[in-house]
């Protein structure tokens, strides 16, 4: 298996929540993508956005000023 | 074959819609099902096409764009999900049975609806929806424009008598969507239902409903999302909470690109040209002997849709004819909106109906009109 790294990992409660944050974050270039959501963190949507830990705050804010909800934040190592 | 039946469904699609679905038939999986490439870009599609319908309707949130398989499942989600024993409902006699049906079935549970009746020409007066209000009305349930005769609903003094009051205000777009602007916001529209194959150009199967603030409306269906699998109940989040089952992605992929194109045509373009071929045809009926035309031409907005009758033939004849002799296609007969045929007073004969789209032409609509002198004469 890959070496494990710490991310960022946030969980949404629908699939187009998780689209609307793809997209948000490709239009202001804030780095990541796509997973499955890991089993360790929450059943609630299928989908998680993964970025790199030191997004976590930007990543919070851009979410907070778009009014995308999302289930929860969460830091791990993957 | 001259298609003039578009109201039913657009026969003629733009080529990029066709397109989009072969393209997504050959590389989407299941949107909102995994996050392989595959099932990714079926939910980046949903969501694109969630995202355009939202800005060509004014709708507040792409998250509040909901896909069905047309307007009839839409319109039955609205309806069914939104009233309790002892509401009443006011709606209309320019009604499809799309709307009617449910509205005659809520009557078993205790739901009421009051109709605004429609004239002669098919036309309502707008005071009577204030006749109508009590203190149990809860909403307002109309059609944008009417199937049968294209009449046009003022939905934005619609909206403002509703938001007046305190009522929902729901819309049939049928007929509209994707032809006409509607602005969700301006008209005061709390839920729009819409279906993608008739103004959309976009497939059959794909329609939806788009919700203006947080109504709480109750789930038609129930079952799989993709999200929060181990809950007993539906999501409560929109669009999942309306949304059980796979998606059409497919086609949705295909409304999308259809989308796309009445934003690059330019809607005002599309409706100027129904529009124009629409009157071209109504001008030249209405100028030949033996035609009785239904509506209301008196120059407001309309649908591009023109219903006539022959003298006392039956409407099946004169359509059959059409189409056998000159290879025209219409809609003949009964309009699933039998209020309004009892309006018009044309329960017994039916009418045929011509509705135009915008991949017709002015030769067509002179070969239907040559067509029509023709088989006028007795």
């Amino acid at each position: 298996m890959r070496e494990k790294t710490p991310r960022v990992v946030i969980t949404f409660h629908t699939t187009a929540e998780a689209m609307a944050t793809e997209k948000l974050c490709q239009s202001k270039a804030l780095d990541g993508r796509l997973i499955s959501a890991p089993r360790a963190l929450s059943a609630d949507c299928g989908i998680a956005w993964s970025a790199p830990l030191a997004l976590r705050q930007a990543l919070q804010i851009a979410l907070g000023e778009s009014g995308i909800e999302y289930e929860g934040i969460y830091e791990l190592l993957l | 074959m001259i298609y003039f039946d578009n109201a039913a469904t657009t026969l003629h699609k733009p080529p990029c819609v066709i397109e989009a679905v072969t393209n997504a038939m050959t590389s989407m999986g299941n949107s909102g099902r995994a996050a392989h490439g595959g099932a990714l870009e079926a939910s980046r599609t949903v969501y694109c096409a969630r995202e355009a319908l939202a800005r060509l309707f004014g709708c507040r949130r792409a998250d509040h764009v909901v896909f069905t398989a047309n307007a009839t499942e839409a319109l039955n989600i609205a309806l069914f999900g939104l009233f309790s024993a002892g509401d009443r409902i006011i709606s209309t006699d320019c009604e499809h049975n799309s709307v009617l049906r449910p509205l005659y079935a809520l009557e078993k549970q205790g739901i009421h609806t009051d109709f605004v009746p429609a004239d002669g020409k098919g036309c309502v007066d707008y005071d009577d929806f204030a006749r109508l209000l009590r203190p149990e009305t809860r909403a307002v349930v109309a059609a944008h424009a009417s199937n049968l005769t294209g009449n046009v609903t003022d939905l934005a003094r619609i909206g403002a008598f509703a938001h007046r009051h305190g009522l929902l205000l729901i819309v049939d777009a049928s007929q509209t969507a994707g032809s006409l602007p509607i602005d969700m916001e301006r008209m005061n529209i709390d839920v729009l239902c819409f279906t993608g194959h008739k103004s959309l150009m976009g497939p059959q199967g794909t329609g939806g409903l788009c919700i203006g603030g947080d109504l709480d409306i109750r789930p038609l269906k129930t079952g799989g999302t993709g999200v929060q699998s181990y809950l007993p109940q539906q999501p409560r989040e929109l669009p999942a909470h309306l949304e059980a089952g796979t998606l059409n992605a497919h086609g949705i992929a295909g409304l999308l690109a259809a989308v796309e194109f009445i934003g690059q045509t330019g809607l005002e373009t599309i409706h100027a040209h129904e529009a124009a071929l629409a009157r071209r045809f109504y001008e030249g009926v209405s100028a030949m002997d033996g035609y009785t035309v239904y509506g209301d031409f008196s120059g407001g907005e309309r649908a591009p849709i023109v219903t006539l009758n022959l003298r006392d033939v039956p409407s099946s004849e004169l359509g059959d004819a059409l189409f056998d002799e000159y290879g025209i296609a219409t809609r003949a007969g009964a309009h699933c909106a039998p209020r309004m045929h009892r309006a018009l007073g044309t329960v017994e004969q039916g009418a045929v109906r011509f509705s135009f789209g915008y991949f017709n032409t002015f030769d067509e609509v002179d070969a239907a009109l040559a067509a029509l002198k023709e088989l006028s004469v007795e």
